[in-house]
């Protein structure tokens, strides 16, 4: 009994710590001090200013930027990364071993390397840096983990399936719309969850492939700030709406995975 | 010819080479220009002098050195909070340790640069003096869950039979954790570490800000040279750190493919 209040208490205790700060943005996107920590009062300016234009332009622009860049990056690499998977699963054992072994390299590599080999490609063949860099350079560091989300389920899969249905008739192409992608879907799906969380989580890579045309992220914008001293106040607001979503989302996610196996 | 791209096509193994070339390009290229720019000067000449200065140039050494001791630092400390922890989710109902690992993961999905701003802010709260230990403390703050989980995970699958068998035998329950369930977890924490030692080493701007720009850490150094223009520079830096990984990487073997996978959880 004893042991289980001390466990308890000491999962309580790091959670607790874990979230402090994040519980510090939330309480002070309530009120209107430009400085992180000051209280002037209780207040919902911050939450109606995100969404006006104008002043903040340059905040929801962005944001824009990091939306699009995540959801295109995300999109590419999944389908990338899904035409790869099933082409490794039919490899030989050992090239298997191989292509995997080679799909680690980026995931294990710190992003700044990412970062700086990306930046002297560009820079060595002159290609400007902008909006293309920027997705190209989160498909390599995202693909990878798609690979590694759709493998597994190709892997479960009876391979017999598809054999079967080009035995019956079905052209290689029919086949793999018909039998392949809904056996891969789930896969495909947390693969194109987790590149669009590291995408719009990416500040490094970005930082070195977006070039110095104006063009921000999220990330940039906020490292761009943080070094000018001061935190724009409408990033208290934005932060807490995020994090609030991701929780119901993942809260939601978590209760229906649970009913599924009742 | 129609026919020949479509039994092309057919072949599934096929279907590897637009990645093999994407790979080629943006992963293998950039890693060998690394390499090229780190033996060459800003005319193109084949040159040592970058290597030299490294060994030469005590800032750069130092602050190599000062980042590798606080990422060890780091490490350790992720894993005497971590493994607790870990151990104490996998001893739970499933499901209710479903809900937790996820509350620790979550914190992630706020911009990290946000979190560490708002850590200041904490500390400033409570008067704690930004440094050394407020460093220590965001660096563990930002990488716990990246030492949690898998090490959650490896105790997880940890074979139930081998601990009761171990208690058939007489093992009493700290003989049972110290013989059985800690070795065979060392696998978790070998992911661990890899998660979390080099991203410590080469991140920056957390140092910055959480020592108001005393104390940096070597990403910083190499992301200098490169907005100073001093790529060549960089890059032999750079290299240094590739070393590091490829070092890191060999010595855990079948470790580092596993923390690969499980860098899934994020």
């Amino acid at each position: 009994m004893i042991k289980r209040i001390l466990s308890t208490s000491y999962l309580g205790i790091l959670l607790v710590m874990l979230y402090a700060p994040i519980l510090i943005i939330i309480i002070f996107s309530f009120t209107e001090a430009k400085v992180l920590g000051n209280w002037t009062g209780f207040s919902l300016k911050l939450y109606t200013s995100i969404f006006q234009g104008g002043i903040h332009h340059s905040l929801t622009s962005a944001l824009y930027n990091t939306l699009i860049i995540g959801l295109i990056a995300a999109a590419a690499s999944t389908v990338l990364g899904t035409i790869a998977a099933i082409g490794i699963y039919n490899l030989t054992p050992k090239s298997q071993k191989v292509m995997q072994m080679v799909n680690t390299i980026p995931i294990l590599n710190p992003d700044i390397i990412t970062a700086i080999s990306l930046f002297l490609l560009f820079v060595s063949l002159s290609i400007s840096q902008g909006y293309t860099t920027v997705i190209l350079a989160h498909i390599t560091f995202c693909t990878p983990y798609v690979v590694l989300s759709v493998l597994p389920r190709l892997r479960r899969m009876n391979p017999n399936l598809y054999e079967a249905a080009l035995d019956l008739g079905a052209t290689p192409f029919l086949a793999v719309r018909r039998i392949l992608l809904p056996e891969l879907k789930p896969g495909m799906i947390s693969g194109f969850i987790l590149a669009f969380t590291l995408s719009i989580d990416d500040f490094v890579v970005t930082l070195f492939t977006i070039g110095n045309e104006g063009l921000e992220t999220l990330s940039t914008y906020i490292y761009a700030d943080a070094r000018r001293g001061g935190l724009t106040p409408e990033l208290r607001p934005l932060s807490a709406i995020i994090f609030i979503s991701v929780l119901v989302l993942l809260l939601v996610i978590n209760q229906r995975a649970a009913k599924k196996k009742l | 010819m129609q026919q020949k791209v479509l039994t092309f096509l057919g072949r599934r193994r096929n279907w590897t080479i637009p990645y093999v070339l994407f790979l080629a390009f943006f992963v293998l290229v950039p890693m060998v220009l690394i390499v090229f720019y780190a033996f060459t000067n800003a005319e193109g000449a084949f040159t040592f002098a970058n290597i030299q200065k490294f060994w030469i140039h005590p800032e750069a050494m130092n602050t190599f050195l000062y980042s590798v001791v606080v990422a060890l630092i780091t490490t350790f400390l992720c894993i005497l909070i971590g493994y607790p922890a870990a151990y104490i989710l996998s001893k739970m109902e499933a499901r209710k340790a479903k809900l937790l690992v996820i509350l620790f993961i979550l914190p992630m999905w706020i911009n990290f640069l946000i979190r560490t701003l708002a850590t200041v802010a904490l500390f400033d709260f409570f008067k704690i003096p930004l440094g050394k230990g407020a460093l220590i403390f965001g660096m563990v703050y930002n990488f716990l869950p990246f030492m949690i989980y898998p090490i959650y995970n490896i105790l997880q699958k940890t074979d139930q039979n081998l601990i009761e068998a171990a208690q058939d035998l007489g093992a009493n329950p700290r003989q049972v954790f110290l013989k059985t369930v800690f070795p065979l977890s060392i696998p978790g924490i070998t992911s661990g570490v890899i998660m979390v030692f080099m991203p410590v080493i080469s991140t920056f701007a957390i140092a910055e800000l959480l020592t108001i720009n005393n104390i940096k850490l070597f990403g910083t150094t190499l992301q200098e040279n490169i907005y100073n223009g001093t790529w060549n520079y960089g890059a032999a830096l750079s290299l240094v750190m590739l070393l590091l990984i490829g070092i890191t990487a060999l010595l855990n073997g079948e470790g580092s493919s596993r923390a690969a996978e499980e860098g899934n959880l994020i």
